[in-house]
């Protein structure tokens, strides 16, 4: 038998510290680490350095017409020209300010919403009307405003409202679907695993013919249904069958437990979903949510095929004008910037979602 | 010593006749007779798989049964909505596993079947869980999340969480099996406040020392059957059965 003093903790090895052993532990722990680590250098340094000459060293600025580009390198004189197209499509240029102030509220109430605690009464009210005020703002004919048709929407401005629309309805209708799956009864059961394997097993491209060619047979002559609700209606249906899968891997990830207690507490089954397994399913499913959002993001410029004039369109539009020929290339990479940025903001936006939901870890 | 001080037992709140379950072919509960009076502490024994935790879980209904009768407070188990809400509203349950909801706080694990079940206005909901979990010792935890805190305490405000909506019955399903050996004490030491309040409680659980200490009743199931029931000083001393004698003699013998 013994007895022993306690110890002192000591710091680790140097080389088993910092910097230094994150890069030999990360990038040369093997031979073949090794290898792969130089191959990668040797990828960026063919890729880096000549999209950051032809992107900023040898651009172009300054200027107003084609004629200024002269030489290699981009031509970002072609992006500022076309910037309204790009931003709004073809919405009427001295009715601008409409859709800079619809974008504006977003920000205004953004900000509202995250920075002033409380008042949930009003901020669900104004969730609720700010899709009226933006719907009458920008489309008019109302209180004076002259009508701008769907047609005319255009560009990024279009790209947001199919994006935004398609995921902020496609939620609930997916919730609901996912119930549905779940369901002990046969009939809910069968209908939606019927429309959510109908849904999935078809490409959203016929789903978007369908609404645009197929669905105005069904209606009387004469009756002409808005092409741009058309589509919203075929994306939103096609997303929601995505975001019910999503959820229901969700509530396979919640034990047995956590529905018995709800049940053994007293509670009904709609207080049972909404207060204890969604939350906790939408949470497990953040990620996977996400990630169907931001392909519905992308998605979104689809509707090129049915004559919507999307963000993507309009590069193709404004590339084919006789005065900025051959500028397919700037217009794509700035397309892709864009949607880069909104689809980045939307997985970091997603990532601080689930740190501040996770309180399974503890805090 | 619980003979020394029998106490007075009310009427009859649970009565449990002639139930039969089956799980497809498997006969999980056969011909089950109980009668627990207000006020009763059971304790129900028996080798895992001999159908105690299913026979519980049948009076709060979590599980279905195909034949017989349990009423609770005179009221009929079975699928009328109206009646299972007045056995939830009268039963609790604390489980092996607690269950607690990782999502909410410990206090708005408290409120949330009060306020949104019962109705309670807020305030009141929250001063009868701050109540509770004091009675629970646990009190300075109301803001932390169940994964914050150890087994031994998520099973505390569990049973807290149970007390919220003053039901006349608990059912305990293995309240401590899930536990670290350190922490079943602080769990039992609440059962037995409980017990010596007058609970009515039904109680599934191996801690055969709570059974003798607490217990009216203590009832041995082995395969899906009621073997024996006895007063804790005749069952733990003298089993009749030859079952039961064995199950005493596994169980204690280490």
């Amino acid at each position: 038998m013994a007895v022993y003093p306690p110890k002192q903790a000591k710091e680790p090895p140097l080389l088993e510290r910092g910097p230094i052993a994150w890069v030999r532990h990360n990038l040369l722990s093997s031979p073949f680490n090794i290898i792969f680590t130089l191959l990668g250098i040797a990828i960026l340094y063919m890729i880096i350095p000549p999209f950051v000459k032809w992107a900023i060293l040898d651009a172009h600025f300054v200027g107003n017409s084609k004629a200024d580009c002269a030489g290699g390198g981009a031509c970002w004189i072609f992006i500022r020209a076309k910037l309204n197209m790009f931003l709004y499509g073809f919405y009427p240029h001295d009715q601008l300010w409409r859709p800079k102030v619809v974008i504006g509220t977003i920000l205004a109430l953004g900000a509202f919403a995250k920075f002033v605690p409380g008042l949930h009464r009003l901020k669900l009210a104004l969730i609720v009307l700010y899709p009226v005020f933006a719907f009458i703002l920008l489309h008019g004919g109302l209180f004076g405003l002259p009508l701008v048709e769907t047609a005319k929407w255009g560009g990024l401005l279009l790209t947001l409202v199919i994006a935004t629309v398609g995921i902020v309805l496609s939620f609930p209708i997916g919730i609901l679907l996912a119930l549905g799956r779940q369901s002990k009864l046969p009939i809910i059961k069968s209908l939606s695993v019927f429309y959510i394997e109908f849904v999935r097993g078809v490409p959203l491209i016929t789903v978007l013919f369908m609404a645009s060619v197929v669905l105005p047979l069904f209606f009387p002559e004469g009756v002409n249904f808005d092409k741009l609700a058309r589509a919203l209606i075929g994306i939103t249906l096609f997303e929601a069958a995505y975001v019910a899968e999503n959820i229901r891997s969700g509530f396979q990830a919640i034990p047995k437990g956590q529905y018995e207690a709800a049940d053994a507490l007293g509670l009904g089954y709609w207080q049972k979903m909404a207060l204890v397994i969604l939350p906790q399913a939408i949470k497990v499913t953040i990620p996977n949510l996400v990630g169907t959002f931001i392909s519905l993001f992308k998605d979104t410029s689809l509707v090129m095929i049915i004559g919507l004039f999307d963000l993507l369109s309009m590069v193709t539009v404004t590339a084919n004008d006789r005065d900025w020929l051959g500028m397919d290339t700037e217009g794509y990479v700035f397309a892709a910037f864009i949607f880069w940025i909104f689809t980045f903001s939307m997985s970091m936006y997603s990532k601080r979602l689930e740190k501040k939901l996770n309180t399974d870890k503890g805090k | 010593m619980s003979e020394t001080n029998k106490k007075a037992l009310g009427e009859p709140i649970i009565q449990i006749e002639k139930v039969n379950k089956w799980y497809d072919d498997f006969h999980v509960l056969k011909e089950i007779d109980l009668e627990v009076k207000r006020g009763e502490i059971v304790v129900i024994a028996g080798p895992s798989g001999s159908g105690k935790s299913t026979l519980i879980r049948c009076i709060n209904r979590l599980e279905e049964y195909q034949e017989g009768s349990i009423k609770v407070k005179g009221v009929e188990v079975n699928n009328d909505v109206k009646n299972l809400k007045e056995i939830r509203a009268n039963v609790a349950m604390v489980f092996q596993h607690f269950n607690l909801f990782p999502h909410l706080t410990i206090l708005e694990n408290l409120t949330l079947a009060p306020v949104w079940v019962y109705k309670k206005p807020k305030k009141e909901a929250i001063e009868t869980a701050m109540h509770y979990l004091e009675r629970v010792n646990i009190a300075d935890q109301a803001h932390k999340y169940p994964n914050q805190l150890s087994g031994g305490q998520q099973q505390r405000v569990a049973i807290a969480r149970a007390l919220c909506k003053s039901p006349d019955i608990m059912l305990f399903d293995e309240p401590t099996s899930a536990l670290d050996p350190e922490m079943i004490g602080e769990v039992l030491d609440v059962m037995i406040s409980l017990a010596e309040e007058g609970k009515t409680m039904v109680t599934v659980t191996h801690e055969m020392g709570f059974a003798r200490k607490v217990a009216d009743r203590v009832i041995f199931m082995d395969a899906g059957q009621i073997v024996e029931e006895n007063d804790p000083e005749t069952f733990f001393h003298h089993p009749e059965s030859e079952r039961l004698q064995l199950f005493l003699k596994q169980i204690l013998n280490h």
